[in-house]
């Protein structure tokens, strides 16, 4: 007893309305008929009703026969044979053509008449196409035939009908689109034993259920009781504002480099090929530069070309290496092709003119910039157009490659990367060089997620105009969030799919 | 990057030593090339750009037997003197001005040989020799050649010989546009009045190059024990280098390297000359920059790991090696030599102020306030296309353009930020309403002042969408941004053809436009197959930065 009162209290208002009319084998339509609620309602409270183990919810397929297209007309307008009896009843000895005119009937429906009537002998067929009435005929009209009574008590359930609905149905299922069937689904309520009993008690309507403004102001919920919820129950979701999950990401990124002193750096994407390419010592012959690789301007095609020391200092290094103790590459340096405007193929460009426009005094800094770069890739699972990339430089008269590796090491284990390893590897503009990976847990192997090295004194003099050590790297960032994310397509990172975005968990680190 | 493939069996007699496959991934990741993968007998490598003296079966072997101590130090080679001559017309100069030459006998070709030479001069071309524009590599079977052989230049239709693997002779000019080299290398020589060809004591043309060999004698096969190697292109000392890895590596397969004498009219050269070059190279400056403290026998050791020679500070560097520019590349190949990964991480404590950017922390405030406010932010690429930033918006404007882009639907520099918030609707109309939706981005104009003619800003674009998303609702995201911003704003009705006329307007901070906010029209909505109402503003953050922080006018 004691559980049964804790499940009346659970009780919803629309299950209260619906539980007193409940017995075995009620189905919905009467429910919604006995308690006046709608069906959705009824359906709701139903479902409720089930999973608190009151009842069950039966389903039957039912053959339920209706009216069909002819059917309803006949409804309105009587059966044709009615009607062809009604013509005679008023005119002797009519043409079938008369009979045809005066009662609305099409040729088909005079013949079915004349074969039906015939049969009960309702009318007598006389020389040159005409019919009159006999006096059966005018008995027949005068009653309700089976057939009349079978449509009007439409829609009918096929396997409960009398004898003579049978009858009448077998008879109109072979005309022409009177009646048809249809299956329908019906729902019905079985009572479990709780259900059983919860029927027999009178439910009190002394509940809450929500808790208004008006109930606290005249305090009349004091002498009630709250209905109890099912606190387990699903709610709908809602979605609240939100970074893009790639942004939340790049936002911690920044901070990491902030946390480690650095200081940031911003830049444009448009970049003349002098500073994206000649200042970092890429040959004008670089395969970077071809037009497979690298996306360049139409228009305009060409950019300026920065002070003249600065322009001087580079060709002489790319072709004698100039007064940094290099050899050059000993090629002919171009002007017109430094001019070229360029996508930035990678953020270390903004390096390149952060260092042109540093003074030693500035000395040392650590910089960072997390920015797109531009590569002209067809796009596939593993390859975009835009990248994001994560640049940092520190220059430091004392700075040393195993500086470098402390770096990017403690940046790494910040993204939960605790395996790193440091390999060589090849850059037109730094010495040494190195690629940096990690160890995927998973995959257990060594992913490689960036590169990095110290800057050539070819690339450091001539914007300089001394050699002092400058660490560099650049990572990709979207290999090292993807993992994150579970995104291994890494399209995916930009689907802009609101779907996506709204379900992405947070970047909680 | 480019690979190769190394026969398994050849290269650890090359090498001189059988190492277990996970340990020779590992040592080959930390000479600084990559293992790709192993199949069989063959092992396929990544080498980088730099170390074109390793793009062969040979020269790879050579560099990794140093590595792992097996057989370190300087590696010699000598060429015999030998009477091969080379005359250089000077017919040439305005096409194909240099060449570099060699004859190597005695190397007996089998199949696995003949593999290995066509991937050293592939490897070649397409890297160092860019793809044959810098340097074209010929390698003939000698006994098909008689010396003096002339480098010469010829009309197109006076050049007449069976290319490669073909069964007609034709003229040059016919090569360019029937045989497949032909066809793919003929942009090399567009342009020129005449072609060059080396053709020998018998009038027999060898080859032209950088495109086509003859069938007749420039095949090698089965019965070939020694050939003449060319090199031809723009810089003699490039193709010398070029020459002296080729010979080299031949030399490593067994044959005996003689020299040729070219005659320049002017001057005459022999090649291939082996002489080494030499570096200096300073204790203090390796450790400096490694932050070691290495002695200078160690220093020597590990530079003959790399293949080098060290004596009295002096680095003797193999003549074929073409990375060695400054001593820079010394210190990285001590690096390599003393391990990557026996370096031990260090960070310094060095003082440093760190500091965000100002306008970034702007940008990521403004971003918040949207985010309070309900709205998602989305991340759009910065390339598009024209129609979407101009015909689908209703108006029409100059963009900037890509010259090359692959991809024809991301061809064009975004000019706002609207039309990309406005296809992120329309790729998501099978999801819930409201869809709220913001994004910061960069957009590009033309601007002659600017260093490269473009101007880049920061705007920031707000789009709400569903069935009566109007000019309130927008307008009151908009209020609420410009209230917690605490900027005060004018606003004037104006005509945007993007937007429902009396619908539209523009707002101004301290007298200067920052933004255009209103109704989309329904003819840009049908234009995007949208089937709900948007309402966006658009706003200029950089201007509205600017604005910010300067003083205003009294």
């Amino acid at each position: 007893m004691h559980d049964l009162n804790r499940l009346i209290q659970t009780l919803h208002p629309l299950e209260r309305v619906v539980v007193p009319v409940l017995e075995n084998d009620i189905d919905v339509a009467a429910i919604t008929k006995k308690t006046g609620l709608k069906e959705v309602e009824v359906m709701r409270a139903l479902q409720w009703l089930e999973n608190k183990g009151i009842i069950k919810i039966q389903q039957i397929l039912k053959e339920i026969i209706n009216l069909d297209k002819n059917g309803a007309l006949y409804v309105m307008e009587g059966l044709p044979e009615k009607r062809f009896l009604q013509t005679l009843t008023e005119e002797e000895r009519m043409t079938l053509d008369e009979v045809s005119e005066k009662a609305h009937l099409t040729k088909e429906e005079v013949n079915i008449c004349l074969g039906l009537l015939k049969k009960r002998g309702a009318i007598e067929i006389l020389p040159r196409m005409r019919v009159d009435i006999t006096e059966e005929g005018r008995l027949l009209f005068g009653k309700q035939s089976l057939e009349e009574q079978f449509l009007k008590r439409l829609p009918l359930d096929a396997a409960h009908l009398s004898s003579e609905e049978k009858k009448a149905y077998e008879e109109l299922k072979r005309r022409k689109q009177i009646i048809r069937t249809d299956l329908v689904k019906t729902r019905y309520v079985k009572l479990t034993k709780v259900g059983e009993e919860l029927s027999k008690l009178k439910l009190s309507d002394q509940f809450v259920d929500s808790l208004t403004h008006d109930m606290l102001i005249n305090g009349n919920w004091k002498d009630k009781n709250f209905r109890r919820y099912d606190v387990t129950i699903n709610v709908p979701k809602v979605y609240g504002g939100k970074r893009h999950f790639v942004n939340q990401a790049v936002d911690y990124i920044k901070r990491i480099w902030l946390d480690m002193g650095f200081k940031e750096m911003r830049g444009s994407i448009v970049q003349t090929s002098f500073w994206n390419f000649d200042a970092l010592f890429t040959a004008q012959d670089h395969p970077v530069r071809d037009m497979q690789d690298t996306f360049f301007l139409k228009d305009p095609a060409k950019g300026k070309l920065p002070k003249k020391d600065i322009v001087d200092g580079v060709r002489k290094t790319h072709e004698t290496g100039g007064h940094t103790g290099s050899t050059g590459w000993g090629y002919s340096w171009n002007r017109e092709e430094a001019k070229k405007n360029v996508l930035r193929t990678h953020t270390t460009v903004l390096s390149a003119k952060t260092i042109a426009a540093l003074k030693e005094s500035d000395l040392p800094v650590k910089l960072f910039a997390v920015g797109k770069c531009f590569r002209n890739e067809t796009v596939d699972w593993s390859h975009l157009f835009e990248l994001t990339q994560v640049e940092g430089i520190v220059i430091d008269p004392n700075a040393n490659f195993k500086h470098l590796i402390g770096y990017l090491k403690e940046f790494f284990l910040k993204m939960g990367y605790e395996k790193v390893r440091i390999r060589p590897a090849y850059f037109p503009y730094t010495e040494p060089s190195a690629e940096i990976e990690v160890f995927h847990p998973v995959r257990k192997t060594w992913v490689e997620l960036g590169g990095a090295g110290m800057f050539r004194p070819e690339v450091v003099k001539p914007l300089m105009g001394k050699d002092i050590p400058v660490l560099a790297w650049g990572l990709g960032m979207e290999r090292l969030i993807g993992e994150y994310y579970q995104i291994t397509d890494i399209r995916d990172l930009y689907k802009n799919d609101l779907k996506q975005i709204r379900e992405m968990k947070f970047w909680m680190k | 990057m480019p690979t190769i493939t190394l026969n398994k069996k050849v290269f650890e007699k090359l090498v001189g030593k059988q190492l277990p496959v996970d340990q020779l991934k590992e040592k080959i990741s930390f000479l600084g090339t990559d293992l790709e993968k192993i199949e069989g007998d063959e092992i396929v490598v990544e080498v980088f750009p730099n170390r074109p003296d390793m793009l062969s079966e040979q020269g790879f072997a050579r560099a990794f037997s140093s590595f792992i101590g097996r057989k370190v130090g300087l590696r010699k080679y000598a060429a015999k003197k030998s009477g091969y001559k080379v005359s250089v017309d000077k017919s040439v100069s305005i096409v194909r001005p240099f060449t570099a030459c060699a004859v190597v006998k005695g190397i007996k070709f089998d199949n696995e040989k003949i593999k290995e030479v066509i991937q050293i001069q592939e490897k070649l071309h397409v890297t160092y020799g860019r793809n044959r524009k810098k340097v074209a590599i010929g390698i003939y079977p000698l006994e098909k050649i008689k010396f003096p052989v002339r480098f010469e230049a010829r009309k197109p239709d006076e050049i007449r010989f069976q290319p490669l693997d073909t069964t007609e002779i034709m003229t040059a000019s016919q090569m360019l546009v029937k045989h497949p080299a032909g066809k793919a290398y003929a942009h090399l020589l567009e342009g020129c009045q005449v072609y060059p060809i080396f053709v020998d004591a018998n009038n027999e043309i060898l080859s032209m190059p950088p495109v086509i060999n003859s069938d007749r004698t420039g095949k090698i096969t089965l019965k070939t024990n020694d050939v003449f190697v060319e090199c031809s292109g723009f810089d003699l000392k490039v193709l010398c280098r070029c020459l002296n890895i080729i010979v080299a590596a031949l030399a490593d397969m067994g044959g005996q390297i003689f020299e040729v004498e070219l005659d320049y009219q002017r001057k005459k050269v022999v090649t291939p000359d082996f002489t080494p070059g030499e570096m200096k190279i300073s204790r203090d400056y390796v450790n400096r920059v490694l932050g070691l403290d290495l002695g200078d026998d160690e220093i020597k050791r590990y530079l003959l790991r790399m293949g080098y020679d060290c004596s009295a500070g002096k680095a003797v560097i193999p003549s074929y090696r073409a990375d060695v520019l400054h001593p820079i590349d010394l210190v990285e190949d001590i690096a390599i030599a003393y391990g990557y990964d026996n370096f031990e991480e260090e960070i310094p404590n060095v003082s440093t102020v760190a500091e965000e950017d100002k306008f970034e922390v702007f940008k990521r405030k403004v971003a918040e306030i949207l985010v309070g406010l309900g709205m998602i932010e989305t991340n759009t690429y910065n390339l598009t296309n024209k129609e979407n930033l101009t015909a689908k918006l209703g108006i029409s404007f100059e963009c900037v353009e890509l010259e090359n882009a692959k991809n024809v639907d991301y061809n064009v520099l975004r000019s706002w930020m609207i039309p990309n918030l406005l296809q992120v609707l329309k790729n998501n109309k099978h999801h819930e309403f409201p869809q709220k939706i913001f994004e910061i981005g960069t957009i590009f104009k033309k601007s002659p002042a600017e260093e490269t003619g473009v101007k880049e800003m920061d705007r920031l674009a707000v789009c709400v969408s569903n069935t009566r998303a109007d000019y309130t609702e927008i307008k009151q995201v908009f209020d609420s941004l410009f209230r917690a911003l605490d900027v005060e704003y004018t606003v004037t009705e104006t005509e945007h053809d993007s937007f429902i006329p009396g619908r539209v307007a523009r707002i101004g901070v301290r007298g200067k436009g920052v933004a255009y906010i209103g109704e989309i029209h329904p003819i840009v909505i049908g234009n995007l197959a949208l089937e709900m109402p948007v309402a966006a503003f658009e706003l200029n953050l950089t201007d509205l930065y600017a604005l910010m922080h300067s003083v205003p006018d009294k």
